[in-house]
């Protein structure tokens, strides 16, 4: 094989790892830059930053889950709905000013494709965070908080995404 | 008041909203990052259990910032139960008490209730519905939908994705039918 039939291969492996990685999955890597591991420490940082912001405003409460799905407390749709509009506005200045990452990389939003997926995984996952009072960024915070049991949560929600691996190809999409 | 015990009080909506809707760029900005944390389950499984299925068959190490992420998130659950810990118990609507004194599920001041969320209740049928049942169903669901309420409901209504209103609309139309139509009867178990 010549260099750029390597290259080729090289190219049409990387394009299938992001297809893959995409599916599925809203919130992937979008750069395409490679950094060696260390570079992720930043993201240790802001991921420090939003578990203190989930415990300290109770989101990682099941009182305050079970207070919205009652409608018995604004402070949950509060916090929604004001993430959603600072985050909009982020993304509107983002797009605006075609603001680049400290890498120099342009930031580019592709449309997600509809699927059945959203209607009955979204119905599935709302069981979940009404029973459990979590949704995944929740369970990482209350076990650092000590509440050493939703270990198991968190284990038996792990065993549940590899269960939708395992049967991915037989469920309507 | 000291700057210290003004923090150590619960946050008000509002600032818990601008934090975390402001994470949204700080990731974009750091490196092409959509803010996300069902992701992490996903890459779990292909890191550590991938059992040749094509679901998991993918270079994980490309999205290893999102384990750094979830990481952080446990270290930040820690430093704020310690030392940002709010020394009063948490401040609940009394309609919600009363609705859920009448099932004896105690632990009011804490984050969760004790009597099904603990070890001791682990072994019981609430208790193995209220951890396992509920794992698998936040870790299949989030999963079939694509993403959970910091995918779909933040990241994706930030970037005006109509299949993520879709998704929130059905993450709360669930959370409501569970809260509200079965809860009631498996709170009584």
């Amino acid at each position: 094989m010549g260099t750029e039939a390597i290259k080729k291969q090289g190219i049409k492996e990387l394009n299938n790892d992001f297809e893959v990685r995409s599916l599925d999955a809203l919130c992937i890597n979008e750069s395409e830059l490679k950094h060696p591991w260390y570079h992720n420490i930043k993201y240790f940082f802001v991921g420090i930053f939003f578990g203190i912001i989930l415990v300290k405003a109770e989101v990682v409460s099941w009182f305050r889950i079970q207070e919205m799905f009652r409608l018995q407390s604004f402070h949950m749709y509060g916090v929604i709905g004001s993430a959603v509009i600072v985050g909009m506005m982020s993304v509107w200045l983002i797009k605006k000013f075609n603001v680049k990452t400290i890498y120099g990389e342009a930031i580019v939003f592709h449309p997600r494709q509809f699927n059945k997926g959203q209607v009955f995984g979204g119905l599935l996952f709302g069981f979940g965070w009404a029973i459990t009072g979590a949704c995944p960024g929740p369970l990482f915070a209350q076990i650092g908080a000590g509440f050493s049991i939703v270990i198991i949560t968190l284990v038996s929600a792990i065993a549940g995404t590899w269960f939708y691996g395992l049967i991915r190809e037989k469920l309507p999409h | 008041m000291r700057l210290i015990e003004y923090i150590r009080q619960p946050w008000p909506w509002f600032v818990a909203g601008l934090l975390i809707g402001l994470s949204v760029p700080a990731l974009l900005i750091m490196g092409n990052k959509r803010l996300g944390v069902s992701s992490s389950l996903r890459h779990i499984c292909a890191a550590c259990f991938p059992a040749g299925i094509s679901f998991f068959k993918y270079d994980w190490k490309r999205e290893l910032w999102n384990l750094f992420f979830v990481a952080g998130i446990f270290i930040g659950g820690m430093i704020s139960a310690t030392l940002l810990a709010n020394p009063y118990p948490i401040q609940l609507n009394p309609k919600l008490i009363t609705d859920l004194q009448q099932y004896h599920i105690g632990g009011f001041s804490l984050l969760e209730p004790t009597g099904i969320f603990s070890w001791q209740a682990l072994l019981t049928l609430k208790g193995l519905i209220f951890t396992i049942v509920g794992g698998f169903l936040v870790g299949f669901g989030t999963r079939y939908a694509g993403g959970c309420t910091s995918g779909h409901a933040i990241m994706g209504l930030s970037s005006w994705q109509w299949p993520s209103l879709v998704a929130t609309a059905c993450f709360m139309a669930g959370g409501f039918i569970m809260a509200n139509v079965f809860l009631p009867f498996i709170l009584r178990l």
